[in-house]
């Protein structure tokens, strides 16, 4: 296996007493899509910051390319492309213009970025809003501007922190499927989401992060058959009477999640278990069987769903 | 080489700032005639009356006096204004600077590029304020040009240690009192109006602590060519003292706010 891109040993953040991140070792190797699931103030992005050169290590150790962030903290960020959880934009400038000063910041002559602002506004689908004012561009626009800007620089590793949240489904697609074609180019993506599904489209391997600590390791897929189940029943019985029929329910399934509205019943056949305790005479209000999602693994791990 | 980092800073703020100069650079020469007209005519008149009004000023007409401390005060102002909330704008609100920081670019990068910028904007204004001067009999001197690079120290003298302050808030709460508390103060007392030896003895003093008043005395000085080199170095240094020293303690703050 090649040099990893980001190894991280026992990596820690303390802000004054509070542990943001608490002893976490990571290895991302090149051209691997990385995701850092959990809720918020899990230490995500206090991660992301620290593998972006603009937040101290306070104890452990953490390379990149190879090289020491707190000695070559201006190499590394030459090498780096940034999507930061909110836009960062300057809302006055055009969007071309967002794009050439952010080059300028790494040295890069102004011929040379135009020409490839011209491409990557061509790659986000924004070449036709490129003299618009950056302030009248919604939301996903504005997030595809931002990830243009971060490729500017022609980086061999991308930092996106939170890239949808905040976005309409549509746009959220239309964001996927471009990470997705820098994927397929070879780019080494690092992501934190607190969007499961978003972390299975994307991510080959992930983590899964809860208090500062890293919980789970592996693909989706093994997360998801490690942790879960294959499918899952949901069922509703109307309001605090989903406890009712608890006994039975857990005759029949695997494991039983009780959350507020619903029961969750893991089971490799959905279907099958419903059929069953229709048989007898448990019938809910309602009744949905899907796929195991990583919500579900996380439910599992820390007890507490990611929405929270 | 490519370009030096604190160019590559300033060139964003130019950039914005490209779009609203000429109206920056109207203003600089409009305002001053106004006040020049309404306190430097009518008032002068007045004032140039008294018996002894000669020797209080220095043996210059009133208008002379006031004019000549507008290119100070200008400079106070804009950049003063700038370090406020077009600052906060970058720290907190676009988070440009924090943009900035995840490149190449250190926070010290940053602290450079902005003088650069706040050095360029002062420079129009005080240009302004300076062509506006060569309307009257009184002020036009080769001086004018001079008192320019005067002017955009005054500015930095203001711009960098307000900068380091604002570096360090959450929000912009503080700053209607600063104007209100410490540039407006400045301005009456600063010996743009009269000059300090009118102030009452105790507050003297303050006034000289006051970065405004170095400046207003330079220019002055440069412009009715009135001061002697003694004066002017010590001048030029209090002013490149509160520069330097803003500089110094933006680079410190910058580094905590931006790299937590």
């Amino acid at each position: 296996m090649a040099e990893p891109l980001i190894e991280a040993r026992s990596l820690v953040k303390r802000f004054d007493s509070f542990v943001a991140v608490d002893g976490i070792d990571i290895d991302v190797q090149p051209g691997e899509a990385f995701g850092f699931l959990g809720p918020n103030g899990a230490g995500k992005t206090s991660t992301m910051r620290m593998i972006g050169c603009v937040s101290p290590v306070s104890a452990g150790s953490l390379t990149i390319f190879g090289l020491d962030p707190r000695l070559d903290g201006r190499d590394i960020r030459s090498r780096i492309g940034v999507v930061p959880q909110m836009d960062q934009l300057d809302a006055e400038l055009t969007v071309e213009e967002n794009l050439i000063i952010y080059a300028r910041y790494f040295d890069i002559k102004k011929g040379e970025a135009r020409r490839r602002t011209s491409d990557l506004l061509d790659f986000v689908q924004l070449t036709e809003k490129a003299g618009d004012k950056v302030d009248h561009l919604s939301g996903g626009q504005k997030r595809r501007v931002s990830i243009a800007r971060s490729l500017i620089s022609e980086p061999e590793l991308l930092l996106l922190d939170e890239p949808t949240t905040g976005l309409d489904p549509q746009a959220r697609h239309v964001l996927w499927d471009r990470l997705y074609r820098l994927k397929e180019r070879g780019a080494t993506l690092v992501l934190t989401t607190h969007f499961m599904d978003e972390a299975e489209q994307l991510c080959d391997r992930l983590v899964v992060m809860d208090r500062g600590k890293i919980v789970a390791e592996g693909s989706p897929r093994s997360l998801i058959s490690q942790y879960s189940t294959r499918e899952v029943l949901e069922m509703r019985f109307g309001r605090d009477r989903n406890k009712e029929h608890l006994d039975e329910v857990e005759a029949v399934g695997e494991r039983v999640e009780v959350l507020p509205d619903r029961l969750l019943v893991y089971a490799a056949d959905g279907e099958g278990v419903l059929a069953t305790l229709r048989e007898r005479n448990v019938v809910p209000d309602s009744a949905l069987v899907r796929r195991s999602s990583l919500e579900d693994v996380f439910l599992r791990l820390t007890g507490r769903s990611l929405a929270d | 080489m490519g370009t030096p980092a604190a160019f590559r800073v300033a060139y964003r703020d130019l950039l914005i700032y490209r779009r609203v100069w000429k109206a920056n650079l109207a203003g600089a020469l409009f305002q001053p005639l106004m006040y020049l007209l309404g306190i430097g005519l009518g008032v002068g008149a007045l004032v140039d009356k008294a018996p002894d009004s000669a020797s209080a000023l220095g043996g210059v007409s009133y208008l002379a006096f006031y004019a000549s401390a507008i290119m100070a005060t200008t400079s106070m102002f804009t950049a003063g204004q700038e370090a406020l909330w077009p600052m906060m704008d970058g720290f907190r609100w676009s988070n440009a600077y924090r943009a900035m920081i995840s490149t190449p670019l250190e926070p010290t990068d940053v602290v450079t590029g902005v003088a650069v910028y706040f050095a360029c904007k002062t420079a129009v204004g005080a240009t302004g304020v300076a062509m506006a001067l060569t309307l009257f009999d009184d002020t036009r001197s080769w001086g004018l040009v001079a008192a320019v690079p005067v002017a955009v120290l005054t500015g930095l003298a203001f711009a960098l240690p307000l900068t380091a302050w604002t570096s360090t808030r959450d929000s912009d709460r503080s700053f209607p009192p600063i104007m209100r508390f410490i540039l407006i103060p400045m301005f009456l007392f600063g010996g743009v109006f009269f000059p300090i030896e009118q102030l009452p003895d105790w507050l003297e003093p303050v006034a000289w602590a006051a970065p405004l008043w170095h400046g207003v005395e330079l220019c002055r000085g440069i412009i009715l060519d009135s001061i002697g080199p003694a004066k002017a170095t010590l001048h030029l240094l209090v002013l490149i003292g509160f520069a330097g020293g803003g500089w110094v303690v933006c680079t410190q703050t910058f580094r905590r706010t931006l790299r937590p």
